[in-house]
């Protein structure tokens, strides 16, 4: 064993290293060869601390001491006076806005100290190429209990009494999708993991695969035992290369460890992982339009019924798991159902990954029990709304989401509760967005995307996308009546109900949302001719 | 992977390599690293700590290091810090000591009385 009397984290998830991580890393790496310190300090790539808005960020242990916004200017500072003469740098530590002291460690950091980190447990601890790593805290005793003491009944079972419920926005009981799966008759079956996180400011199923990489495997696995699956796809977003590498990496490790492929934990099982890499359509994310494409289709969704649980991928029995939900399976299965319930809420036990992003202070990775209220979420950990300015609307969801206004702050961020408040939890993004910001002008903005994104397949998304965006583009143009807000209306409707897939049926939810919660907004631009926010005018206008 | 017990060995292995990033309640031993202990050999001392920590597989025992405790004249200076036991701080150190330190008190739980210039009686 080499010993190491401290190790130097760096956060190599995809925001540290846009902020340029990986030369504060190589900076670090000289200069601890250039001061002779090689032998006794390690330096460690590991996945996403949350913290984003303040990266680069390092952790130094043995004293956990948290530096911020570092750049490779500092990395001389760090290693003269931290790690030889044991002094800390304090003009890098975390300053919050209510806390003028800086604080060391992530403890002491009110970021970190609401939050409850179960799936995202390792990330940041660990190195995500580095099995043993993930191995020493447990990593695959889940499985290695499934796979001897547990029938593959048993382990649906389990999973239904913990409550489990899918994490990739439509919030279904994972145990039972698991059932379907497992009773439905065939001799061969599948498990798909969907890694295709389309969702605008989503980005959390991203950074759980660069930085714990493992967890998804071993939950896909004993996800397979359970199903009777022999074969299991990760269907990845094009553009997430830094998860797709980390991924290649840890099943290439997983195989030579004998936790992949045949006679795994000597018990007879035998399941194994292929990579399938998606073009950027956001419509496959759509479990069915996903199957369509890892059978080189076009990705367009499929009628429903049948359910891939019955006919799926090659029309065999198919679960379709969020990379979330999975990650979420080994800790349900060392500590017990009762003790994932004692989390969260009753409906909804557990916790959410979100993404915070928009007008927030510290924008980043978040991890808290189902249930927090946005109010909790935005002023306590995202420190709330900076540069002085007012709150003004939070979408939930992704843009298939709703827009809350101020008003519903005590909301609990749970599937139902959001759902009832006409919002949804959907994959955890959350763009939180000041009083700078004209509604009418955000919408348009989302229309545009689902413009893009239509996929073309059935009428109503085709075309009811397309006049969405008209007409409120007519509207930020200053030109509309409230004919055409009525129009808008009965459009969004007729979409909700006759498109075929999520994409079409979710289009009109931003718009139907801002309807309903700020209507003043609708009735300046048209009555009065005014944008309040004063971003929309007759004049200056793009496609 | 065979069995579970393969797997608990193999973490039981990892653990120690990963030790350090658990906050836990161990055995803490703390070098004195102004400039007047660098001067005085105070790198050195930690060298040989850190070096005779791994040959006896010491993985709990963390080594980090301090500032000037304005007692230069007897620097290097070795703190260790026992969770229970008051806080023994060695002078004059030199690499031999170090070694013959982590023997005596980190594994026998002996003090050596001879090198200790303090004595905190508050229990850490």
């Amino acid at each position: 064993m080499e010993f190491f009397r401290s190790h130097v984290l760096v956060c190599s998830g995809v925001n540290c290293s846009f902020k340029g991580s990986r030369s504060v890393r190589n900076a670090l790496v000289e200069e601890i060869e250039k001061q002779g310190l090689g032998q006794e300090i390690k330096v460690v790539e590991t996945g996403c601390f949350g913290l984003c808005e303040e990266g680069p960020v390092i952790v130094v242990y043995p004293e956990a001491v948290h530096y911020c916004r570092v750049s490779p200017g500092d990395v001389g500072e760090i290693v003269e006076e931290h790690l030889r003469k044991g002094r800390i740098v304090n003009r890098l530590l975390y300053r919050g806005e209510a806390f003028p002291k800086a604080v060391q460690t992530w403890e002491q950091i009110d970021f970190y100290s609401r939050q409850k980190r179960v799936v995202l447990r390792n990330c940041g601890l660990i190195d995500p190429d580095n099995i043993d790593e993930y191995i020493a805290r447990d990593g695959y005793e889940a499985l290695g209990r499934v796979l001897r003491h547990l029938e593959p009944g048993e382990v649906i079972g389990l999973i239904k009494e913990s409550g489990l419920r899918g994490r990739g926005g439509a919030g279904f009981p994972a145990g039972l999708k698991w059932d379907f799966t497992a009773s439905a008759p065939g001799d061969q079956k599948y498990l798909i993991c969907n890694a295709d996180e389309g969702e605008p400011g989503t980005f959390k199923d991203r950074l759980i695969l660069e930085g714990d990489p493992h967890s998804v495997i071993e939950g896909m696995t004993i996800a397979a035992y359970a199903i009777g699956a022999s074969k299991g796809y990760i269907y990845f977003r094009g553009e997430y290369n830094l998860s797709i590498d980390r991924l290649t990496q840890a099943l290439k490790q997983a195989r030579e460890y004998g936790l992949l492929g045949e006679n795994i934990f000597g018990t007879g099982f035998g399941f194994d992982i292929e990579i399938k890499v998606g073009a950027g359509a956001y419509v496959c994310g759509e479990e069915t339009a996903l199957i369509n494409s890892i059978e080189g289709k076009r990705g367009e969704p499929r009628y429903k019924p049948p359910y891939p649980a019955s006919a799926g991928l090659w029309g065999k029995p198919t679960c379709v798991n969020n990379v979330e939900t999975l990650a979420n399976v080994p800790p349900i299965i060392l500590n017990g159902a009762e003790w994932f319930r004692s989390i969260g809420t009753e409906k909804c036990p557990g916790t959410k990954v979100f993404t915070l992003t928009g007008n927030i202070t510290n924008a980043g990775l978040i991890e808290v029990p189902m249930g927090i209220t946005l109010r909790e979420v935005i002023y306590d950990i995202g420190g709330g709304i900076p540069n002085g300015r007012k709150f003004k609307m939070a979408q939930t969801g992704g843009t298939s989401g709703g827009c809350l206004p101020g008003a519903l702050l005590d909301v609990p961020m749970d599937i139902d509760s959001l759902a009832a408040a006409g919002s949804a939890l959907g994959s955890g993004a959350l763009m939180i967005m000041d009083d700078s910001h004209c509604i009418i002008d955000v919408v348009k903005c989302f229309l545009q995307f689902f413009r893009h994104e239509s996929c073309g397949q059935c009428t109503p998304c085709r075309e009811g996308t397309w006049r969405l965006y008209e007409l409120v583009d007519k509207i930020s143009r200053l030109e509309a009546t409230m004919e055409d807000v009525e129009l808008l209306r009965r459009l969004s409707r007729t979409m909700e109900d006759a498109s075929l897939c999520a994409l079409g049926q979710t289009a009109p939810f931003p718009v139907l949302t801002t309807m309903r919660f700020f209507p003043e907004e609708y009735e300046a631009h048209i009555k009065k001719g005014v944008c309040p926010a004063g971003i929309c005018s007759a004049v200056s206008q793009t496609a | 992977m065979k069995s579970l017990d393969e797997l608990k060995k193999l973490r039981e292995k990892a653990q120690e390599t990963i030790r350090l990033r658990e906050q836990t309640e161990g055995t803490k031993i703390i070098v004195g690293m102004g400039t007047c202990g660098i001067a005085a050999g105070a790198r050195e001392v930690m060298l040989a700590l850190v070096d005779e920590l791994q040959k006896k597989n010491l993985a709990d025992v963390v080594v980090t290091q301090t500032g000037c405790a304005g007692l230069c004249e007897k620097e290097p200076l070795v703190e260790v810090v026992r969770p229970g036991q008051p806080k023994i701080t060695y002078g004059y150190m030199t690499p031999e000591k170090a070694r013959q330190m982590i023997t005596s008190h980190i594994v026998n739980g002996q003090v050596i009385g001879e090198y200790v210039i303090a004595r905190e009686d508050t229990v850490s």
